[in-house]
């Protein structure tokens, strides 16, 4: 296997640790992207609304930012219908807040941190992930 | 000021990483859970990149007293794997696998222009809600 074709991926990796160690190292938060944003759905989330804006802020801004730099980046359009598209941001929505966290709470800093809660339901989700693609690709051919 | 700027760095580099990684393309994430199928390793190496960083630096991190600008570390107390856990992980990569959006990728590329993000965005917006109002989960760190 070509390991240097996925240096990109390993970069981005790092500095997507590199966010979640500044938050951690600045104000002791975890830069889970379901926590930060349903808590401004909250009336009085943890550490209040103030930071987790900033952070989204930040977030979209850094998206952008590259953008403009390598417009080659720019993801490619995914044709789906639309219900599956509402279908699968309210089972994220739910599953994310109910399960205490997506990919990157439980995925990175979750197990980065060794946490066992973390390290079972990363295992989960990618399971049932893995089995929805192959239930839409393989079975319906979708 | 300090402490927000950091912040706002923090939140720009996790935006960096995903466009950098490929991660902000859900196509890639759908082919990562294909297994069966065209297979994309990409994610793996997204996440050693981010593990190894992030296990280093926890060490140094938590040897420190508090963070620099609050009183203490908010780490989550509840050890418990229950039902609330196993559920909501298995409901979450469901939907992660009809679109290939997580709430990371979709956030940082709603600047784009695609209706299909503002739709997941406000679906999973209300996802979250519901969890809120059923009071089925704990407050999220």
């Amino acid at each position: 296997m070509n390991i240097h074709i996925y240096l990109p991926q390993l970069l981005g990796g790092v500095l997507i640790g590199c966010s979640i160690l500044i938050l951690m190292l600045s104000i002791g938060r975890i830069a889970g992207i379901s926590g930060i944003s349903s808590g401004l759905l909250d009336k009085e989330p943890q550490g209040g609304k103030l930071w987790r804006f900033v952070f989204i802020v930040g977030l979209i801004l850094g998206a952008i930012l590259l953008q403009f730099t390598f417009p080659i980046l720019l993801p490619l359009r995914q044709e789906l219908p639309i219900f599956i598209v509402i279908c699968s941001g309210l089972l994220v929505g739910f599953g994310a807040h109910l399960g205490g966290g997506c990919t990157s709470g439980h995925g990175i800093c979750g197990i980065g941190r060794l946490s066992k809660r973390s390290i079972i339901a990363t295992c989960l989700f990618m399971s049932s992930g893995a089995a929805t693609v192959f239930i839409t690709r393989h079975i319906l051919g979708a | 000021m300090l402490k927000y700027l950091s912040i706002l760095l923090s939140g720009i580099l996790f935006g960096f990483g995903l466009v950098i990684s490929t991660m902000i393309n859900p196509n890639v994430v759908l082919n990562f859970l294909d297994i069966f199928g065209t297979w994309d390793p990409s994610l793996i190496f997204v996440m050693f990149g981010a593990l190894i960083t992030v296990a280093l630096g926890f060490k140094f991190i938590f040897q420190q007293q508090t963070p620099l600008f609050d009183l203490k570390f908010h780490l989550p107390t509840n050890h418990s794997i229950d039902v609330k856990l196993i559920s909501g992980a298995i409901i979450f990569g469901v939907g992660w696998g009809l679109s290939g959006y997580c709430p990371g990728p979709a956030i940082a590329s709603i600047s784009y222009g695609s209706f299909e993000v503002f739709v997941f965005i406000l679906a999973m917006l209300i996802g979250f809600k519901s969890s809120q109002w059923l009071k089925l989960s704990n407050k999220l760190p």
